[in-house]
């Protein structure tokens, strides 16, 4: 009975792997073939080197940080308040976060475009500066549902109201508070929505196409319709990148010190 | 005028109100509990004290300025927590140290304070340690010194010790009396621990559904309870509704008698002294140096302790017995 459930277990961890990694490998050994006599990095050679790759991808990242800034200074103490004083507005407020997921990224673009056009009272769509600004906002709207989930659940392993408290009876300052109290006991939740974040505003498309800036999700599917290798390599590339924000999260997990309610 | 004075304080929550017109005046300097059962309103009092909790009406002074309204910043008010409330990002120089960097104080300054109260409250050698890594025995230490460090007008401890283990509460509540004693430091301490109570303070307040019951000198609380309340929770006294105490004692009284177990006397059965009673042993139970005795009389069954010299002197059940009680040792309560 155990042995057949337990080989029942690896069959499907096996057929998962393989839906996974199939396409990926297919994908890689692809990318390599650009040179007709025989595999080279050559694709991800001209890929590195192109102008377009670099401009778009530098624009993504530094909007990624930007988000990620601008994301926690809205949601540390927007949690932190809510866990601390309004615990019964969080069943709403959990709702509105996870929003995003629920409505499509175009629907959100649509109304930022019916809201901010040029001929609207605040034309944020007018020049670019602005509208960089806008798509840094609907940023920040799609990773809502991460940053609040991880920052939460950080907030709740830690006696927030307690520690508040004692912060306070000593003489401590709300941005004292906040700065030296409670952000350093939550940062590795941060850090961990951090690089969903970020995962999820390097490859995001859709809200960037509309708003027309360039980013590095319309180049990828720009490259993907016009070139044959180049596409591969890239979806290797940016498989990595995201790889590499979710390995991060790994390590600022482990290395977080038990957070105990009682310490 | 007392230093602090809580005049008609009330609070409520929702329609649930949980403290009543609670009063109360403490000298500068003294050691005072709040003792009563869970649930009776005695962290939600020290909690307005401290500034956590609104008063929903009343007043709290603190050296004649009133201070209800004000923030817990400023109140100068230090709060040791049942959980310790250690920041766990810190380690406990600067846990310690942290009341004095928010009050600006310069580095140097912090350092020779900690170092002292680190001496005062015998963590050293734990300067560089985070909480984690500390017992509890050490961490509430920590919590000690740290609300200690910054000199508060008012120390309040909220059930400090309940976490801890029966040896390392009986050394730290000496501790902490020892420390308060010559630190001449105002002090609420906060347990539904009677005995805890009574080894500390100078001055206890039994509370019960947010009233003060009963307050008073340590010994008086003890001997002379003044509601049957304060009789139950107090300890092991006899309760006698006034049926019983007329069956049993032929004496005509309103509310309850009080009689505490240590002054029923038990002689032998054969005894013929005059005003005794004719009692059944029914069982015993070994408390160390007492050995409580059941005994039933007139239908009534009475908690009577006697101390346990040797091993003969314990008397089986069934055994007949007569008891004498004295009537300065009956008690009339509310
Ligand atoms: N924030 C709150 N909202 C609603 N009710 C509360 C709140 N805080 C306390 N209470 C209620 O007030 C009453 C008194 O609580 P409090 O914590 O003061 O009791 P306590 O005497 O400290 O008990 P314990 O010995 O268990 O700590 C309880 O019935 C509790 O449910
Ligand atoms: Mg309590």
């Amino acid at each position: 009975m155990k042995s057949t459930s337990r080989l029942g277990a690896w069959v499907a961890i096996a057929i998962g792997t393989l839906y996974f990694l199939l396409p990926l490998i297919a994908t890689f050994e692809f990318s390599l073939k650009m040179n007709r006599d025989g595999y080279s990095f050559e694709a991800y050679k001209v890929v590195l080197a192109d102008p377009g790759f670099q401009a778009t991808f530098g624009y993504s990242t530094l909007m990624a940080v930007l988000t990620i800034i601008v994301g926690i200074l809205l949601v540390v103490p927007t949690a932190y308040w809510i866990q601390l004083k309004l615990p019964r507005l969080r069943p709403l407020v959990e709702f509105i976060t996870l929003l995003p997921l629920v409505i499509p990224a175009i629907v959100i673009v649509f109304g930022y475009l019916k809201l901010y056009n040029s001929s609207s009272w605040l034309p944020l769509t007018g020049n670019e500066r602005a509208t960089d600004l806008l798509l840094m906002c609907s940023y920040v709207t799609l990773a809502l549902p991460y940053l609040y989930r991880s920052v939460d659940a950080g907030l709740r392993a830690i006696d927030v109201r307690t520690l508040t408290e004692a912060a306070e009876s000593l003489g401590a300052s709300w941005p004292s508070i906040l700065l030296q109290v409670i952000f350093p006991n939550v940062k590795s939740a941060i850090l961990s929505g951090a690089f969903l974040t970020f995962a999820v505003v390097i490859g995001e498309f859709t809200m960037a196409s509309l708003l027309g800036r360039p980013a590095f999700g319309p180049y990828l599917q720009l490259i993907g319709s016009n070139r044959a290798y180049e596409p591969s390599a890239l979806a290797i590339i940016a498989f990595m990148v995201t790889w590499a924000a979710m390995g991060l999260i790994q390590v600022f997990a482990r290395n977080a010190r038990p957070a105990r309610k009682t310490a | 005028m007392a230093y602090l004075t809580i005049n008609n304080l009330h609070k409520r929550f929702d329609d649930h109100v949980v403290v009543h017109d609670f009063n109360m005046h403490i000298e500068q300097g003294e050691f005072v509990t709040f003792l009563g059962p869970s649930g009776c309103g005695k962290t939600t009092v020290l909690r307005m004290i401290a500034g956590f909790e609104t008063p929903t009406s009343g007043r709290i002074c603190v050296g004649g300025e009133d201070i209800t309204q004000q923030a817990a910043q400023k109140r100068g008010i230090g709060m040791v927590f049942q959980s310790y409330a250690l920041f766990p990002n810190m380690n406990v120089t600067q846990n310690i140290g942290f009341g004095l960097k928010m009050r600006k104080c310069p580095a140097d300054d912090i350092k020779r304070k900690v170092a002292e109260v680190i001496k005062l409250v015998e963590l050293s050698g734990k300067e560089n340690h985070y909480p984690h890594e500390l017992s509890g025995g050490q961490r509430q230490r920590v919590a000690l010194a740290r609300a200690l460090v910054v000199e508060p007008r008012i120390l309040l401890l909220d059930e400090p010790l309940s976490a801890l283990d029966a040896r390392i509460r009986k050394n730290l509540r000496e501790q902490i009396r020892d420390i308060q004693r010559r630190l001449g430091l105002t002090t609420i301490f906060v347990t539904h621990d009677q005995e805890e109570a009574l080894t500390m303070s100078d001055r206890i307040f039994v509370m019960n559904q947010g009233r003060v019951e009963q307050e008073g000198r340590a010994e008086i609380v003890y001997t002379e309870p003044a509601t049957e309340f304060v009789a139950r929770f107090m300890g092991n006294y006899n309760l006698l509704g006034a049926a019983d105490t007329q069956r049993l004692l032929g004496l005509n009284i309103n509310g309850h008698l009080a009689i505490r177990p240590e002054s029923i006397h038990v002689l032998d059965g054969h005894s013929q002294q005059d005003g005794t009673l004719a009692g059944t042993i029914r069982q015993h139970q070994l408390l160390g140096n007492i050995i409580r005795y059941q005994i039933e009389s007139a239908g009534i069954t009475l908690q009577v302790d006697r101390l346990n010299r040797t091993a003969s002197d314990l008397m089986p059940a069934g055994t007949e017995v007569r008891l004498q009680i004295s009537r300065d040792d009956m008690r009339e309560v509310r």
